[in-house]
């Protein structure tokens, strides 16, 4: 087991390192370059001279090789560099995002724990009902919808509706107040968002929710607590979800991982300045420090959260074995 | 002197097609007592890359930071459609140049402090405009070939500025008035780097901080959230500003921005928004939204790329601009998009802007479509090039570059051409302009903020010239006329020569095809009172004259939740 | 994520042979025990209908600019209305299914076929070859859709094909991981060390023997997929990084001025995002039913 973590831990420096060159040459190879769209993006007149001049200074008329190797050695000494647009580290830009992404990211958890829960249990036990069904087909709805779709139907529904019932004409604020500063305020502006997301992340958990009960409840010590004469609501309560709730819970957990990494179409919609509109700025401005770092950021995320799962799965699943 | 003082006149009187037009609710009268206090809220649709105007060129910079600072002239905010600058930082009149027109001499207004307390002095003044125009090596300015006429700045005393010029230019003034041109400390330019690290410290401080005489000073930044102002107490313009400080918030997508208006999260926004939305807002809120509207000193066109051979035959060229239906899209495009007047190379309204009547001589002007296509037919099987294939290189930008790309490629498959686009995000899009291989026709907008067609004509001189020529033609008549324009002092003759030069690139070698004049609508919440709009969303963004129509407790209220009081 | 399921799927399908059977006996057992499979299976086969009659059902050209009506609300003749440059949305929906529907399955299949023979020929060689092969698939994966899209617009331009290869990009690894675990339960019967005995090639192995037995977990991401990746193009359409105007295309026609006007008029905005939805969803239930039927732990406990 402890050979195998190890393993998978120095495995993980070649993928970081595969992103990592990747990333690099992916943003290399769409023409353009973030002076341009910095010194004449607004469409006024550019000086050919200043151009160049930007260049020089953000390192863009370095090598490739030397750019790259800048790259690598300032990511794996944890040294992120300056954002090309603003100039500012990129450290202090995520950080200053952080706050309100993991808030979305709890926030959105819970909607969707709230949610599928419920639902994978009663859509287990009445397995192959109509309220099955009906489960399913309002879980499966969620994964359907876009997001960005549902962002925009729901301001538009909440103006609409206020302004006919209310008289004015009321939408989430469009800034970001701290949870401790203003709860209301806070509260008021990223329900939304949560509930969007959370509908949508709890289909997946729904899902894991009802086939891990489904089988739990073929396992041995469930029939035999059926044979004893138990209530089948004390099964389901006592023995049977207790013991399913391993992979919902790793679910809700890589779940809450990858939410972390900001959601892209979700936060332009709800105009939330978080970690993935600041992905979509600076791949928009081509700011390749800051796209790097955050490309980075999204894939240790993904390649740790699965490493983790793994080994969950190795030490309490007896049937995977790994070598 | 006398030519350009009376030309900058002229364009006053002649605002008639570019004054705003108001509808929805009422506007402000000019006798209406300005309420003091209160925080407005904007919308911006861009980011702010740095603080330091001399160097960017982002609207999405000057909405939120130009308040802090103030320049040595600026368009006369009681009358920003006029294109009249008035003193900002200088006293009295314009001056007139002395010297043949060669030297530029500016009294400086006495008793102006920055907002650190620094007394501001000509010597600040002259330190700017040196980072401006003789920035050293290492450090970036945006506009330093525009200013190529300037031979040195000096201050012959603590309130006097000259500029001292190789060659008389009309393009002078107007580049002194650009709102980019924010006047710094000389304190701040020189300081030196508290870590002794950086020699050019000074010089680049003003990317991350802020020191103006601007009307508001600077509270807070939180990037890609907001800017926060408040009011500067010591501001040199009396009694203003109205308002206790603003606070600018980012809002990138366009449907954020309108619904935010309407929903009540934000009073204003300045760059424009789509007919469409306009009467939208006007119907669900009717009195509470006034709409501001004017036309707008951009372009919007496209040429065809002339180192590939289609477009090298100005037949096709010619068909080209011909078949676009330019009267009858000014009618329904305008509904939908920000593009509204047809004109020629010069802002509609402006004393060289071609009357109506000449204009509907040019190819692609005719009023009658159907016989202009039918002559496109004509000139393009003439050349052979019938059903010829091509791509428009066009911008990921829905207003108005998508909107109107669609709506050119509907056209231009009307005489039988077959069309396509390709749309790319805005990087790819300049790289590839640059590149004449990348693509066959491009759209070629030109956003400027102070209205001077004179100058501006030179984005349409030969390749080896204008830098921007997306049509990489060479076309020596041109650049000569452009010389022979920028050097005429009579602005009657001026005009004649402007005139044949339009003529030249719109209609005789169709180099470049102008499609239609943007239109800038700007509806705002009708307690918004003081803010006219100009041709430019880059001008008259002071603030100072800005000033809310509502109830004192809630002008209160507004100061006490963003600024604690 | 990827992980979990497809160590499960692996045991599952390890323990029971059962579920090797046939699949066209699986479809018609899908049917007869899952009315959810049934009616996503109905959605799919209408969608696929409208798409390939599109040019029967619909009563305009979707290119067709009418600038005399534009923004018209849906009435007798526009029965879905009008966009911003007076083009029918019925029309524009219903061809807009061909996109959907051509990006979906030729990105599921281009996808699925890569990923099945990647995975099994992992599973088969192993070793180094399967060591280097697993992390090339990781940085893939792990890789974001929006960079991956970016670039492949930016270089190769933008256009269908080009969103197919950036949506199959990711779809690639976690198809062939999945494929890979199930595989390597099968190389470990014997009957693959008989094929080896008998002398035949990898590629026979492969195709012949290995690649039939990991249908049942493969066939279920395959359709997932499709109603993944019409999701997908729809929501890069939707950045500007897809289908290009004037191409008929549902994410395409959410985006710019279905927004702005969503509220006087709705139609423009409501129209797509259901067909949007309404596709994600019919192969949704469908893979959903299919994995109930394919794998045995979830059959109903009675």
């Amino acid at each position: 087991m402890y050979k195998y973590v190890v393993k998978r831990l120095l495995l993980l420096i070649p993928t970081l390192l595969g992103a990592a060159v990747l990333v690099f040459l992916l943003l290399r190879a769409v023409p353009g370059n973030v002076c341009e769209l910095r010194l004449g993006g607004g469409g006024e007149w550019v000086d050919p001279a200043a151009l160049e001049q930007c260049q020089i200074q953000l390192g863009l008329k370095d090598p490739m090789h030397v750019q790259l190797y800048d790259f690598l050695t300032n990511f794996f000494t944890f040294n992120f560099g300056e954002s090309m647009w603003t100039g500012r580290p990129v450290a202090f830009e995520i950080a200053l995002r952080f706050e309100l992404s993991l808030q979305i990211a709890i926030m959105a958890t819970l909607v969707s724990i709230l949610v599928a829960i419920p639902l994978g249990t009663i859509s287990a036990i009445k397995q192959n009902t109509w309220i099955d069904y009906v489960v399913r087909t309002i879980s499966i709805a969620g994964i359907a919808i876009p997001s960005f779709w549902l962002g925009i139907i729901i301001i538009l529904g909440l103006l609409i509706t206020t302004q006919a019932y209310l008289g004015t004409p009321w939408m989430p604020p469009i800034d970001y107040r701290p949870l401790w500063e203003d709860p209301g305020y806070n509260l008021s502006m990223l329900i939304w968002p949560a509930v969007a997301t959370g509908y949508r992340y709890s289909a997946v958990a729904t899902r894991m929710t009802r086939s891990a009960l489904l089988e739990v409840l073929r396992e041995d010590y469930v029939r035999t607590a059926r044979a004893k004469g138990l209530l089948e609501k004390m099964i389901i309560n006592r023995h049977a979800l207790r013991n399913s709730l391993l992979p919902v819970v790793t679910i809700i957990g890589i779940e809450f991982a990858f939410l972390m990494g900001g959601l892209v179409v979700t936060e332009q919609v709800f105009n939330l300045n978080g970690i993935g509109k600041l992905f979509v700025e600076s791949v928009g401005n081509q700011d390749y420090v800051m796209t790097q770092s955050l490309v980075m950021l999204v894939v240790t995320i993904f390649v740790l959260v699965n490493l983790v799962v793994d080994i969950l799965y190795a030490v309490l699943d007896p049937r995977i074995r790994y070598s | 002197m006398s030519a350009m003082k009376t030309s900058f006149t002229r364009l006053a009187l002649a605002a008639g097609l570019g004054a705003a037009v108001a509808v929805g609710g009422v506007v402000a009268a000019s006798a209406e007592e300005p309420k003091r206090g209160g925080v407005l809220r904007i919308v911006v649709g861009s980011k702010i890359p740095s603080y330091d105007g001399h160097r960017e060129s982002t609207f999405g910079m000057i909405h939120p930071i130009r308040p802090f600072y103030s320049l040595l002239i600026r368009v006369n905010p009681d009358d920003p459609q006029s294109s009249d600058f008035i003193c900002d930082l200088c006293e009295g009149d314009l001056p007139a140049p002395t010297n043949e027109g060669k030297t530029y001499t500016f009294k400086i207004r006495q008793g102006v402090k920055f907002h650190d307390g620094t007394p501001l002095t000509a010597h600040d003044i002259v330190a700017t405009y040196n980072k401006i125009i003789f920035p050293p090596e290492g450090i970036l300015s945006n506009r330093v070939s525009r200013f190529s006429m300037v031979e040195t700045i000096s201050a012959p005393d603590d309130f006097t500025v000259q500029f001292d010029l190789k060659y008389a230019s009309p393009g002078f003034i107007p580049m002194v008035a650009t709102p980019f041109n924010f006047v710094y400390a000389k304190k701040d330019i020189e300081q030196k780097d508290p870590e002794g690290k950086d020699p050019q410290y000074g010089m680049k401080w003003h990317q991350n901080n802020i020191n103006g005489t601007g009307a508001f000073s600077f509270v807070e930044h939180q990037p890609g959230a907001f800017v926060k102002g408040k009011r500067y107490e010591d501001y040199h313009h009396e009694g203003k500003p109205y308002l206790d400080g603003y606070k600018a918030i980012s809002a990138p997508k366009m449907s954020v921005r309108i619904q935010s208006i309407r929903g009540g999260r934000a009073d204003i926004e300045f760059r424009g928004f789509p007919p469409k939305s306009r009467d939208d807002l006007v119907k669900a809120l009717g009195e509470d939204i006034t709409v501001q509207e004017s036309a707008w000193n951009c372009t919007f066109g496209y040429a065809g790329n002339q180192t590939k051979p289609l477009f090298q035959d100005k037949r096709v060229r010619q068909a080209m601009t011909l078949a676009l239906d330019r009267w009858g899209a000014s009618n329904y495009l305008s509904k939908i998009a920000i593009v509204k007047t047809v004109g020629g190379l010069a802002l509609p309204g402006h004393p060289v802007a071609t009357d109506e009547a000449t204009l509907k001589t040019y190819y692609g002007y005719w009023p009658d479509i159907k016989k202009s296509r039918e002559k496109a037919r004509e000139l393009l099987k003439a050349a052979g090039a019938e059903g010829a294939h091509f791509k428009i290189w066009n911008r990921a930008v829905d207003q108005p570059y998508k909107v109107v790309g669609t709506w050119m490629l509907d056209q231009w498959k009307q005489i039988g051409l077959d069309v396509e686009q390709v749309v790319v995000p805005t990087g790819p899009w300049y790289a590839g302009l640059r590149d004449p291989d990348a693509f066959d026709v491009a759209i070629w907008p030109s956003c400027q903020s102070i209205v001077n067609p004179i100058v501006d004509a030179g984005a349409w001189l030969s390749k080896e010239r204008a830098a921007d020529n997306r049509g990489y033609y060479t076309d020596p008549v041109l650049d000569e006329w452009y010389d022979e324009m920028n050097r005429e002092g009579d602005p009657a003759k001026q005009k004649e020569i402007y005139r044949k030069f339009e003529k030249r690139v719109l209609h005789d070698e169709a180099h470049f095809g102008q499609v239609l004049w943007w239109n800038k609508i700007n509806p705002h919440r009708s307690y918004v009172k003081g803010w006219k709009i100009a041709p430019s969303h880059y001008l008259n963004q002071s603030l100072d004259q800005v000033w809310l129509d509502v109830s004192d407790e809630e002008r209160k209220q507004r100061t006490m939740d963003e600024l604690g009081g | 994520m990827a992980t979990v399921s497809e160590a499960r799927l692996a045991v599952a399908m390890f323990e029971e042979p059962a579920a090797l059977k046939p699949w066209h006996e699986k479809l018609r057992d899908t049917a007869r025990k899952q009315p959810i499979g049934v009616a996503g299976a109905v959605i799919v086969v209408l969608m696929v209908l409208m798409a390939i009659f599109a040019d029967v059902v619909t009563p305009f050209d979707p290119l067709l600019n009418s600038y005399e009506s534009m923004l018209v609300p849906p009435d007798g003749t526009y029965v879905f209305g009008t966009d911003m440059l007076g083009r029918d949305v019925y029309s524009r929906i219903v061809y807009g299914a061909r996109t959907a529907l051509f990006v979906g399955f030729t990105a599921a299949a281009i996808g699925g076929f890569l990923g099945l023979v990647l995975g099994v020929s992992s599973a088969y060689f192993g070793g180094l070859f399967d060591l280097f092969f697993q992390r090339v698939m990781d940085v893939f994966m792990a890789f974001p859709l929006v960079i991956m899209a970016l670039a492949v617009v930016s270089i190769l331009g933008t256009g269908t094909e080009n969103v197919i290869l950036a949506i199959i990009v990711p779809f690639v690894p976690r198809c062939a991981r999945v494929v890979r675990s199930s595989a390597l339960q099968i190389r470990e019967i014997p009957y693959i060390d008989a094929a080896k005995a008998c002398g035949f090639g990898h590629t026979r192995i492969i195709l012949r023997h290995m690649a039939p037995n990991v249908m049942a977990p493969f066939l279920i991401m395959v359709t997932a997929f499709v109603g993944q990746a019409i999701l997908t193009e729809a929501s890069l359409s939707y950045l500007g990084l897809g289908v290009q105007e004037p191409t008929p295309a549902w994410g395409l026609m959410l985006q710019g001025g279905a927004e702005e006007f969503a509220e006087s008029a709705p139609w423009v905005a409501i129209f797509p995002g259901l067909a949007i939805t309404l596709a994600v969803f019919g192969f949704n239930l469908f893979g959903d039913a299919l994995r109930d039927v394919l794998d045995p732990r979830l059959r109903s406990s009675q």
